[in-house]
């Protein structure tokens, strides 16, 4: 038996040096564990601050006594150099996982343990956690606003089309694929106009007319996102375009459209279409607050995706455009089927940013009266029989907005993969 | 000739689409204006305005003009910018080295920050601050003081506020401090060009910042009182507190939500500017003797500062456009007095609209083109 020096720990005592860390490091965490979850203080025989940090002084002599360099044992150096470099570091984990810990007891009894869902009315909600039958119970309101009851089918059919006729890309056959981009950029988004206006807003073949003051919730949401996501694709890679041009006007006039757009805050925008717009059209013209705003998000994202496609533009070296230019092609010869193509795969990510923000930003439409999810949410509420449930409302939306936006943020990051192409 | 049409044309068809369109919307707007009654100016920018803002810097009631209803709600604006880009830079720059620490377990934290509060609409946490986490704090009477000084309610955030005397002398003992530190750190380069010497300039220029404000309070007649808020019940149920500073709960709600929405895209720009330079300039500069600090303040920190500096200024632009988000929770900032109070008093839409559009358009160009001019100065020159 070696001496043994703790201030040093080494190989020689290995397995005296790891049985005592590990065992105060488990100490600690056992400590840490029963406070959390059973609301036992093991070591309420001392004073209250020491009792307090205890976990942390056992921890970090735990983790210093297992601090072995080369200890031949793979876990354990593994485990010192993830997470227990040096006693900063140490100090540091065990910050973390003591919070972890911490905070489980706390969040799974609001979220589960002692919350409700029984029970149609606020009375039902007798736990100390969240009330959920609050959601289930408005939860129509907020993914289908106003729309009346019995005719939300109506958009739950227009979704499904949608979604089916955006995978008909995945079923072409190779004579078809070269008018797939025709489909997308065009065909698409038309059917997708039919189908919204004639199935959600009704008023012909025998549907009745619901007004997009009535549209609300998460289904607003998506038609926002929808609309304005196709139509600024277009329009922003025109302005990137017109951005490179070499004519002088084209130029200055796009250079000042995405700067204008840029420089203003989205909420501004929206307050110009629905009070300063209607002042710019002919007096007996009247649009629609929903197509308004649509309009309004559409140029403001255009702006934003022109700048990420002006970044693909520039990336591509010059040998590109020279190439094109002498096989004999004009400008749109050349964008439509050298440039563009590359540029475009290079942009992924920026484009997927850009629609992400797209997507967060819809919330802000109900500075318009118009009541997309979020709003819905403040507006049930303020329901005199529903009162005092903001929590749940918004932990519910943000959970949404979560899994939708990090859905999007992931494929994006699929697709980035899937298109590399070695330079 | 063929190419020069081939030029002009294009050119002229844009411009006539633009004259079009805007000579559609203005004389649409003459018509509309006409029958309406309303005549175009800023004329109404002079008077009184007639309402009341609830939080404002400077003085203002109902009494003042309208222009002076705009500077409150710019500096409001000002203000909440302010405070969120000190406290998301300081997040932000945490959270950024934190996601490059070799500890697996600070590294998922601070990914987990980072994915989590990113992919939230920044107008839910608003919402959320507000409505739901801040209306759990206790009322007036109810709260506990913290450190005995300051008193976290539902009714804002009480703190003692300074009271100073003679300020200006203590004002002119820092801006002392930051000349002498200017000519000592030149004069220390000029000694390692020469002679080789290194002077401990850190610690001489902290050394400096702290004694010489110091030394004004011991002969410059300079004090500092705290004025501490204490409770004042104002009928059976309902307290207030007075003295001190009050800060309203719609600023903590958007500052908070402001700056840690806007620290995860700052924290991303910090990370992808260590992880832009290379390892070998690490490791050139450890080979010619420099020591750790060195390395890192003399190589690793400039070239660093480079990458990281223009998408955080974007980042800056970014949250003072979304500080308009305030309107949604009543903070009186620019959009929620000008745009929406003055604009529903006098129903002049075009030139409200077009004042609040302005400004916010000459603080984003004006802020873009500053950093232009640095991206210049700073860009690498190669041969």
């Amino acid at each position: 038996m070696n001496k043994l020096n703790f201030l040093k720990p080494d190989k020689e005592n290995l397995t005296t040096y790891l049985y005592s860390g590990a065992f105060l490091f488990l100490i600690a965490i056992l400590d840490v564990f029963l406070g959390a979850f059973f609301e036992i203080n093991i070591t309420s025989f001392l004073p209250d601050f020491i009792s307090f940090i205890l976990p942390f002084i056992l921890g970090v002599v735990g983790l210093h006594l297992i601090r072995i360099e080369f200890s031949g044992i793979n876990n354990l150096d593994l485990l010192n150099k993830k997470i227990n470099t040096n006693n900063f570091n140490a100090v540091l984990t065990l910050l973390i996982i003591f919070i972890i810990i911490k905070s489980i007891p706390p969040i799974m009894s609001w979220f589960v343990l002692d919350a409700n869902i029984a029970g149609d009315t606020k009375e039902a909600c007798t736990g100390s956690g969240a009330c959920w039958t609050y959601i289930k119970i408005w939860l129509r309101r907020f993914v289908y606003g106003m729309y009346p009851n019995e005719l939300q089918w109506r958009i739950n059919i227009s979704f499904v089309l949608l979604i089916a006729l955006a995978f008909v890309g995945y079923f072409a056959t190779e004579k078809l694929k070269k008018f797939l981009t025709l489909y997308y950029v065009i065909i698409y988004p038309i059917i997708a106009f039919i189908l919204i206006y004639y199935l959600i807003s009704g008023g012909a073949f025998g549907l009745v007319w619901v007004e997009t003051g009535a549209w609300g919730g998460l289904s607003l949401t998506f038609i926002v996102s929808f609309f304005c996501l196709i139509f600024c694709f277009p329009l922003g890679m025109f302005l990137a375009l017109g951005r490179r041009s070499v004519l002088p006007t084209v130029r200055y006039i796009s250079i000042g459209f995405i700067e204008f757009w840029r420089g203003v805050p989205l909420i501004t925008v929206l307050f110009m279409s629905s009070v300063m717009f209607p002042m710019f059209l002919p007096e007996d013209f009247f649009m629609d607050k929903l197509v308004r705003v649509i309009i309004a998000i559409s140029l403001f994202e255009a702006a934003y995706v022109a700048e990420v496609i002006r970044g693909g533009l520039q990336a591509l070296p010059r040998g590109q455009y020279d190439a094109a230019k002498s096989l004999g092609m004009g400008y749109w010869k050349m964008h439509i089927f050298v440039i563009l193509p590359q540029a475009l795969k290079l942009v992924i990510p920026g484009i997927a940013n850009t629609f992400l923000a797209l997507v967060k930003d819809t919330p802000l439409i109900f500075v318009v009266g118009l009541l997309e999810i979020v709003g819905m949410l403040n507006l049930a509420k303020t329901n005199p029989k529903w009162l005092g449930f903001a929590m749940e409302g918004y932990v519910f939306a943000a959970i949404i907005f979560w899994i939708i936006c990090y859905a999007m943020s992931r494929y994006s990051q699929n697709l980035e993969l899937k298109y590399k192409t070695e330079r | 000739m063929n190419f020069k049409v081939k030029k002009i044309v294009p050119q002229l068809i844009t411009l006539a689409l633009v004259f079009l369109i805007f000579g559609f919307f203005t004389f649409n707007a003459q018509v509309n204006m006409d029958n309406r009654g309303i005549e175009f100016g800023y004329g109404f920018l002079t008077q009184e305005s007639s309402f009341d803002v609830q939080f404002s810097l400077i003085e203002y009631d109902g009494s003042h003009s309208y222009a002076r209803a705009y500077l409150v709600g710019l500096l409001n604006t000002l203000l909440v910018a302010f405070i969120g880009i000190i406290i998301s830079t300081i997040i932000g720059v945490i959270i950024g080295i934190a996601r490059l620490s070799p500890n697996y377990l600070i590294e998922r934290s601070a990914a987990f920050y980072v994915e989590f509060f990113r992919n939230i609409p920044l107008l839910l946490q608003i919402f959320f601050w507000y409505f739901a986490a801040l209306r759990a704090l206790p009322l007036p009477q109810d709260a506990d003081s913290i450190f005995g000084v300051s008193y976290l309610t539902i009714k804002g955030f009480f703190v003692p506020r300074f009271v100073w005397e003679n300020l200006d002398i203590f004002f002119y003992s820092i801006i002392a401090a930051i000349i002498s530190i200017v000519v000592i750190k030149n004069y220390a380069r000029k000694l390692q060009e020469n002679k080789g010497k290194q002077l401990p300039v850190f610690s001489i220029s902290a050394g400096l910042l702290i004694i010489l404000p110091l030394l004004t309070f011991l002969i410059g007649g300079v004090s500092l009182d705290f004025e501490v808020p204490v409770i004042k019940q104002l009928s059976t149920t309902s307290f207030i507190y007075e003295g001190g500073l009050g800060i309203p709960p719609e600023l903590i709600a958007l500052t908070l939500a402001l700056a840690l929405y806007t620290a995860t895209f700052i924290a991303e720009c910090v990370r992808a500017g260590i992880q832009g330079i290379s390892k070998g300039q690490k490791e050139a500069a450890a080979s010619i003797g420099l020591t750790p600090n060195q390395v890192l303040k003399l190589v690793i920190m400039p070239q660093a500062l480079r990458i990281i500096i223009p998408p955080t200024t974007n980042q800056y632009l970014n949250l003072t456009k979304n500080s308009s988000l305030a309107a949604a929770i009543a903070y009186p900032d620019l959009v929620l007095v000008f745009a929406g109070t003055a604009l529903m008093q006098t129903g002049r839409a075009i030139e409200i609209v077009s004042i609040t559009m302005f400004t916010y358009l000459s603080i984003s160009l004006s802020i873009s083109l500053l950093m232009n001019w640095y991206n210049k100065k700073i860009a690498i020159k190669e041969k």
